[in-house]
Order: C-alpha cells, then structure tokens, then sequence
C-alpha cells in the first residue's frame, strides 16, 4: 500500500519537489561530455602547435567553434550541477549553504559568459581577435 | 526545551565506522577530481579569453602556461580529466544495475585508475611530441 497521494504519484516528483531532474541532468550532461571531452583531447593532439596563429585558426572553424560552445556549456552546467551536491553535502549551515550556492552560480555563469564571448570573437574575426 | 528534531540523535554510520578499502578511495576521488576540474574551468576559460584578446595577451597565457609549477597543475588536471572521465563511465554502468558485484566493482575500479594515468601519461607523451618539447 503507498501513502503517496495519486496526484503526487502522477507528478514524480517527491519531498525535493525537482523529482530526478537533477540526477537525470547530471547523467546527460555526462554523456554528452563523454563526446565531446574526448574529441577535445583528440584535438589538442591533433594540432601541430600551440601558436597563436595556429590556435586561433582552429578555434576559428566553424564545427570547432561550435563544438566547443556546447563543451563550454555543458562542462559549466555539469560543474555546477556537481558542485551543488558537494556544497549540500558538507554545507550545514543553511544560510552559509544559500551564500555558497549564489557565489558558485554566478561564477559559473561569469566563465561560461567569458568562455562563450572568447570563442565568439574569435569565431567571427573581431579586430584583435583575429588579427 | 529539546524537540525530537534538535535532541542528539545517533547518525548513519559515517566513514569512521568502516574499514579503510581502496575503492572508498576511488569513490572520494571522483568528488575530488570533479572539483578540481570545476577549479581547472577557470584555466580553460582563461586561455581562450588570452586567445581572443589578441597576441600579446595569448603569449602571456603560453608563458603562464608554460611555467613548471603550472605544468605540474596542468598534468594534475589532465589526470582529473581522465579519472572523472573514465570512472564516469564506470557510474553510469552501476546505473543500469550492471557491475555493481563487489568483485566487479574491485576490478572495474582498478581498470579506471590504471587507465587514467595510462592516458595521462600518452596524452603529455604526444603533446610534448607534436610540439618537440615546446608546447
């Protein structure tokens, strides 16, 4: 006999309220940066140098550049997801666990924001960028 | 006035209780490493932004870069990389129900660590390679 109401059955979410959508976004962001980890290791070993010139050509090709916007959000989103457990988990102070949470969230964002604009720039040839 | 909520009451059994295994090790290091890579987000951020930010900023990052004690971080992070990686993997197998045998999980840990500074070690092998020895 369950004493979950049907409502609450329907819904799936549990006492969090969030159901698995945390675990279940921790496991996809997982597998996406199975793919695309692995093919950024394969491209750091693919290129010939570690020069300006060279790398900016790289960053610069439009699958790469894309490639890499979605790793930068992906490993951001991932970090954070994965952060969040830690920070619950030995955090017990509640106001300390709600700080530490605000200034980790605008960390990641304030990297991924640098990150996605870096690539961008180079992405679209802005002056200093690519020149 | 003790409520039954605020009263000491005994807590699951925490890591003290047991007996010291590797594959506790292993399971820490997962946590670690994964923090280690969140810190290492920083350094990949900063290199493309020193890329994007023209030569002479993109030169300054290659001398940081190059600097020994930040060499030692980066093959520190490199083997992050691949641990979290590999020992990823190794989770999502447990979440199918598959490996979770105590022997299985012993060799499968095994696999994953060994593995990690395998790839450790080919990766910095093939960087320093590609770039003969000026990475």
């Amino acid at each position: 006999m369950s004493l979950r109401s049907p409502i609450g059955r329907v819904l799936g979410l549990g006492a969090a309220k969030e159901g698995v959508s945390h675990w279940w976004s921790q496991r996809v962001t997982s597998v996406a940066l199975l793919l695309l980890g692995l093919w950024f290791v394969a491209s750091l070993l693919r290129m010939a140098n570690f020069e300006y010139e060279a790398v900016i050509a790289w960053i610069a090709g439009p699958v790469n550049a894309v490639l890499l916007l979605l790793l930068i959000a992906t490993l951001v989103y991932h970090s954070l997801l994965g952060v969040q457990v830690v920070v619950e988990d030995y955090v017990h102070h509640h106001g300390l666990k709600i700080g530490t949470m605000l200034l980790l969230t605008f960390a990641h964002w304030a990297v991924a924001a640098l990150a996605i604009f870096a690539v961008l720039r180079i992405a679209f040839g802005a002056p200093g960028g690519a020149g | 006035m003790e409520s039954s909520t605020t009263r000491k009451r005994p807590l699951s059994p925490f890591l003290t209780v047991y007996r010291w295994q590797y594959t506790m090790a292993l399971s820490i290091l997962h946590r670690v490493t994964g923090c280690a890579l969140s810190v290492g987000l920083l350094l990949f951020a900063y290199w493309l932004v020193a890329a994007a930010s023209g030569h002479d900023a993109y030169q300054t990052a290659r001398d940081f870069f190059a600097h020994p004690v930040v060499r030692i971080l980066l093959i520190g992070f490199s083997f992050a990389f691949f641990y979290h990686l590999l020992n990823g993997a190794r989770h999502m197998t447990w979440d199918t129900g598959q490996g979770l045998e105590r022997k299985a999980a012993r060799v499968s840990g095994w696999i994953v660590f060994l593995g990690a500074i395998v790839c450790t070690a080919l990766f910095w092998l093939l960087i320093m390679r590609n770039a003969g020895g000026a990475a």
